[in-house]
């Protein structure tokens, strides 16, 4: 390209002009938001009943009373154990099926038919997932119908009365949702490993259970790092299913409300300012931890 | 050492043992994933009389019937698809189309904030547009396009992750002397885009056509904010009014059917196009 620079250059303003779209539009509908967000959040600016009050410029006022008031605390502890629940069983599934689906020994049959079925939850509507969770464990629902028959339970179980069994059924529903991804993330690391590796490692008499252990994870670390922070990430902005299952109040005692369902309610009701200092917090948080996706990608690019 | 190895506590199981549980643990998981669409399909075919009853696994035969009063409902079901469909296919056009030519930008020409740019758009990639929803709901409303389709369709040209992957596709797919042999034969710049990139970059295109489509399909938040008129609402929203709605006094064979009716569309398309969907996750992966 660089021989022919003269050329080259007089072709050159097309790069900006073909990035015009972007740049517009990202200014615009991303860019402003998030500074008239971060600007929004130095101000009090609410309705209370009828009357308007402000917006008037407070400091970090709204700064003090979010993070003061202790709820935000409880939102984020809440959000954070319903993405471990799901989290952790997804990375062992994931790890497990996408050691086997790219293990040649096995040679697995119908892998097309598993990877489109543990794919499939991912596509569907999380509200319409979530809906269908509510009414299949309904009090008078078919699962408290089946474990009923099945002799299992005696009475209903009030599945959406109890803090862990909500919990449960958020996890459970992102686990379901996610884990077909994170498999096929973690088996296509696994597929570019070194076929080499592994046949010196089966020479020497290791056992697949050791060659997955002492090769394939070691192996895999950025990948995994990768996968779990950009699930974090990912985690802290769950919304749909927690907001449709308990219908935007986190019940029982607001033990199922997440960080993002909080920011729904402020923007629902116009707060601005403090949906605006809530908006800079997550902003902050989903920074740094981009950041580090940042450096793993970059890593990645290197080599 | 290696004696020691081959007679180890696990290593009794041969190929055929590990086969055999990595079947059973396959088809336990196929299970779980398929289990609740199961129940669903047999929910929606029976009369809320039935349901009342409790569990059957066989079919009835009501699912006409509670999809007709699905339709003729007090929610705007049908409308409510229109809008999703509308909103998710002018999404996916636009955001396919404008990623590809972000992407061709940086991947075909050298300009001086060439890097800035390629940076600051990974940079970006990860903020997530919770985030920003005050600050764009209030330019929104500024902008007269508050409970408009608008402010749901335009920012998707504005796609980091579609970029990302159309550009990692050029860089296998679209060799640069390919180009340099089209301005030879004279043609402009922008033809050249249209008529020999977009071509060649329709495998990739197909890919990320159905993911815009199906997270434009599926999004509730900012749907949910910026809506307000009940004609103008897409299924996702249609479905938290269900929620919300008193529960216990409605027909279940209702809710079910209307469930099944947000749920199924997207399941029958992605088993027709499921190869490329899980063939592209894999293709995204390799490169991320």
């Amino acid at each position: 390209m660089n021989n022919s620079k003269g050329k080259v250059v007089r072709y050159n303003k097309w790069g900006y002009i073909f990035l015009i779209p972007f740049i517009v539009v990202y200014v615009v509908f991303q860019l402003i938001p998030l500074v008239s967000t971060i600007y929004n959040s130095f101000f009090e600016n609410y309705r209370s009943g009828l009357t308007q009050v402000g917006p008037n410029f407070v400091g970090l006022a709204n700064y003090a009373a979010l993070f003061s008031g202790g709820k935000i605390w409880i939102y984020l502890k809440n959000t954070m154990i319903m993405w471990i629940m799901g989290f952790i069983p997804q990375i062992v599934i994931s790890l497990l099926l996408g050691a086997w689906f790219s293990d040649p020994s096995l040679r697995l049959k119908g892998q097309r038919f598993f990877k489109t079925v543990i794919y499939l939850p991912n596509l569907i509507m999380a509200s319409a997932f979530a809906m269908l969770f509510f009414t299949l464990f309904a009090d008078t629902g078919p699962i408290n119908s089946i474990l009923m028959n099945l002799g299992i339970l005696s009475s209903p179980f009030k599945f959406m009365s109890n803090v862990w069994s909500v919990r449960s059924l958020v996890a459970f529903m992102n686990l379901l949702m996610w884990f077909g991804n994170t498999t096929i993330l973690l088996m296509a690391g696994m597929m570019g490993i070194d076929t080499s590796l592994f046949e010196a490692a089966q020479v020497d008499g290791a056992t697949s259970t050791q060659i997955f252990w002492r090769i394939t994870l070691p192996l895999l670390r950025p990948i995994l790092l990768y996968v779990m922070i950009t699930s974090l990430i990912g985690g802290l902005q769950m919304f749909d299913v927690p907001q449709i299952l308990t219908n935007g109040t986190g019940q029982p005692a607001e033990t199922s409300m997440t960080l993002i369902m909080f920011l729904n309610k402020h923007l629902f009701s116009k707060n601005f300012g403090m949906g605006g200092a809530l908006s800079v917090f997550l902003f902050i948080v989903t920074g740094i931890l981009s950041l580090i996706v940042f450096r793993i990608n970059s890593v990645g690019n290197k080599d | 050492m290696s004696n020691d190895v081959v007679k180890g506590p696990d290593k009794g199981m041969g190929v055929h043992g590990r086969r055999a549980v990595s079947y059973i643990v396959l088809i336990l998981i196929s299970f779980l994933c398929l289990f609740w669409f199961y129940v669903l399909f047999i929910n929606a075919t029976r009369s809320h009389a039935e349901l009342t009853k409790g569990f059957t696994p066989v079919p009835s035969s009501f699912l006409i019937t509670n999809l007709k009063n699905v339709f003729t409902g007090t929610l705007p079901v049908v409308r409510g698809m229109l809008n999703s469909l509308l909103i998710a296919a002018c999404s996916a056009v636009l955001c396919t189309y404008f990623s590809t030519m972000t992407a061709y930008a940086i991947h075909a020409y050298d300009f001086k904030l060439k890097k800035f740019m390629s940076t600051f758009i990974l940079a970006v990639m990860m903020i997530p547009a919770q985030v920003t929803a005050l600050g764009f709901l209030q330019l929104i409303g500024k902008m007269g396009l508050d409970d408009s389709f608008i402010p749901l369709i335009v920012p998707s040209i504005a796609a980091p992750v579609t970029y990302f992957y159309m550009k990692q596709y050029m860089e296998s797919a679209l060799p640069l002397s390919l180009i340099e042999a089209a301005r030879i034969d004279g043609s402009g710049e922008f033809r050249t885009f249209n008529n020999i990139v977009l071509p060649l970059m329709k495998p990739a295109i197909a890919v990320q056509a159905i993911f815009t489509f199906v997270s434009s399909w599926n999004n509730y938040f900012t749907p949910a904010l910026v809506l307000h008129t009940d004609t103008k609402k897409t299924l996702p929203i249609l479905i938290a009014q269900l929620r919300s709605a008193d529960f216990l006094k409605f027909d279940m064979g209702q809710v079910y059917a209307m469930i099944a009716f947000s749920i199924f569309p997207v399941i029958v398309v992605y088993l027709l196009l499921s190869k490329y969907i899980v063939g592209g996750v894999a293709v995204g992966a390799v490169k991320g």
